[in-house]
């Protein structure tokens, strides 16, 4: 059901861990969705130095978490910030139907970790920073239609 | 398995086709073609071996031939059992109940015949699993025309005290369904004296073919006929028999009821061996269902801060088959219902695993799921944003 490449992010994530000095940090999902992705930056004049990642969730909330860190290193924050879940599923060669929520986690945990390094750097937070979700009781995963109880 | 080792343990799911069974079978795709309804020698022969597979199910169950019904699966005989005594018995009555853990084949029928005007209680369930007799005799009203309760449970494999609500439903003269998918073959069963009205069953959870079940009726119970156009299963399923598949079930029934105590003791000990195991070794763990009131095959974890789906990709790199009741896995956007009865958090309910053992299992099997699940878990643990923040606390489950 995964393609290759999904199963090669999946069997040997890229940038697994945490950043103790992280410059912004975004979680997105909910434990009761059964996903949750943390992502960790370092962003030093205006460029991503390295990113890191944490991720409860399935195979396809693992890869396109690892695919999304690739996707942004070494870019500034506002090429980071046109990332899409479109894109991931692209370079991920496609995702089942019932797992494209996975892909929208990824971009909404890449865009949350922005916003807060925009936020700890006194900037305006872009009006791109999609949905910008706070996961609660009573909805989460805001663009896959999930309802968690 | 390309040289990786293969270890089959979601005997739950489905069970190989035993050689001797496919053996017996064979012979009835060429050579005894007929069609048993036929009044020559090449139906009225076929005829005789199918009637022979009937006797088999029914020493099987301690029911009489007569009292057997040939259906495509369990799936089939559970809508027939509950839609057929609805139907044929709502001028008594139209309150059926049930748990709220069975199987989505006798739920989602409970479900459609609400739409037709029926009422169904669907009962708890305690933290094992287990239905409450009490409850069941609180829930009949002068209106209960049917009690269906599943004899073991799919995903946690608790056993229900079948006899006891059994004798509680005859008592007050209501229709005793049991969805018996599971059991069958794992442990004995006696539709006489456990007052079972009716039975499903379904050969490719024993080592026999897909495709094959059995609805057993009790002579006397009013149903209505399930497929209208033959005289075939006494006029109530129309349809030519699976004529193979009716063979390979009898042969199957057959050989588990006679190894029954034997395989059953050795997979149970299997079975304790890996529970022991797992618990032992992994922290944060929890074991779903019923410490001893449970399948012989059956193992269900909860893993916490993990999900289920790659655990289960994980595993089956490693040659390791098992299931999960995380919602990746069942197709919906909830995790399991059954573990969600029990009480699971839907975090914990992500989180599980289900080992169904069987034939086909050794204990080497159990040292290798034990030498590698508690590297996958710890594995996927430390990539869980959840792990991180309970590291040292208080986590227990």
């Amino acid at each position: 059901m995964y393609s290759e490449k999904v199963m090669d992010h999946f069997s040997n994530p890229r940038n697994v861990g945490e950043i103790e000095d992280a410059s912004g940090v975004g979680e997105v999902g909910n434990a009761k969705c059964g996903d949750i992705m943390k992502i960790y930056l370092k962003i030093e004049d205006n460029i991503i130095k390295d990113v890191k990642f944490k991720t409860f969730g399935c195979g396809a909330a693992i890869a396109t978490s690892s695919i999304a860190t690739e996707m942004i290193k070494g870019k500034t924050v506002e090429e980071a910030l046109e990332l899409t879940n479109k894109a991931v599923v692209e370079a991920l060669d496609g995702l089942p139907p019932a797992k494209i929520h996975c892909s929208v986690l990824a971009e909404e945990a890449v865009k949350a970790a922005i916003e807060d390094y925009m936020k700890k750097q006194g900037k305006e937070v872009e009006s791109s920073v999609s949905a910008g979700i706070e996961p609660d009781e009573e909805a989460c995963c805001s663009k896959c239609e999930r309802k968690c109880h | 398995m390309d040289g990786i080792r293969g270890i089959y343990m979601d005997h739950a799911a489905t069970t190989y086709t035993k050689k001797e069974v496919l053996e017996e079978m064979l012979p009835f795709f060429t050579e005894y073609f007929g069609n048993p309804s036929s009044v020559h020698k090449f139906g009225r022969d076929v005829r005789k071996h199918v009637d022979t597979a009937r006797e088999k199910v029914a020493k099987a169950l301690g029911a009489l031939p007569e009292e057997i019904y040939f259906t495509a699966g369990g799936s089939e005989a559970d809508n027939w059992a509950v839609k057929g005594a609805a139907y044929a018995n709502k001028s008594k009555g139209n309150h059926i109940i049930t748990t709220s853990i069975e199987h989505h084949a006798l739920l989602h029928t409970c479900e459609y015949l609400e739409k037709e005007g029926f009422e169904v209680t669907y009962l708890p369930v305690d933290e094992y699993g287990l239905v409450s007799v009490e409850d069941v005799k609180d829930a009949i009203t002068d209106k209960t025309i049917l009690i269906s309760i599943m004899y073991a449970n799919n995903e946690i494999g608790t056993i229900q005290p079948i006899e006891e609500i059994g004798k509680l439903a005859r008592e007050k003269g209501i229709y005793f369904h049991t969805d018996a998918v599971q059991a069958v073959g794992s442990v004995k069963i006696d539709v006489k004296e456990q007052n079972i009205d009716m039975l499903s069953l379904s050969a490719h959870k024993f080592y026999g073919p897909k495709g094959i079940g059995v609805l057993y009726v009790r002579k006397g119970v009013k149903l209505i006929n399930f497929v209208h156009g033959g005289a075939q299963e006494r006029g109530r399923r129309a349809g030519t028999e699976n004529v193979p598949g009716i063979i390979g079930l009898g042969k199957a029934i057959e050989l588990a009821t006679e190894n029954l105590e034997e395989s059953s003791k050795r997979i149970m000990g299997m079975r304790d061996k890996l529970i022991k195991g797992v618990m032992d070794k992994i922290p944060y763990t929890r074991l779903n269902g019923h410490p001893d009131k449970r399948l012989p095959g059956n193992a269900n974890f909860s893993f916490q801060f993990i999900e289920g789906e790659s655990l289960l990709l994980n595993l089956d790199m490693k040659g390791i088959a098992g299931s999960s009741g995380s919602a990746c896995t069942s197709g919906s956007l909830d995790p399991s219902h059954v573990l969600l009865a029990i009480g699971l958090p839907h975090e914990i309910a992500h989180g599980s695993l289900r080992l169904s053992l069987g034939a086909v299992n050794t204990e080497e099997d159990i040292d290798y799921v034990l030498e590698v699940l508690p590297e996958i878990v710890e594995r996927l643990r430390q990539m869980s944003p959840l792990y991180e923040k309970v590291k040292g606390g208080n986590t227990n489950v």
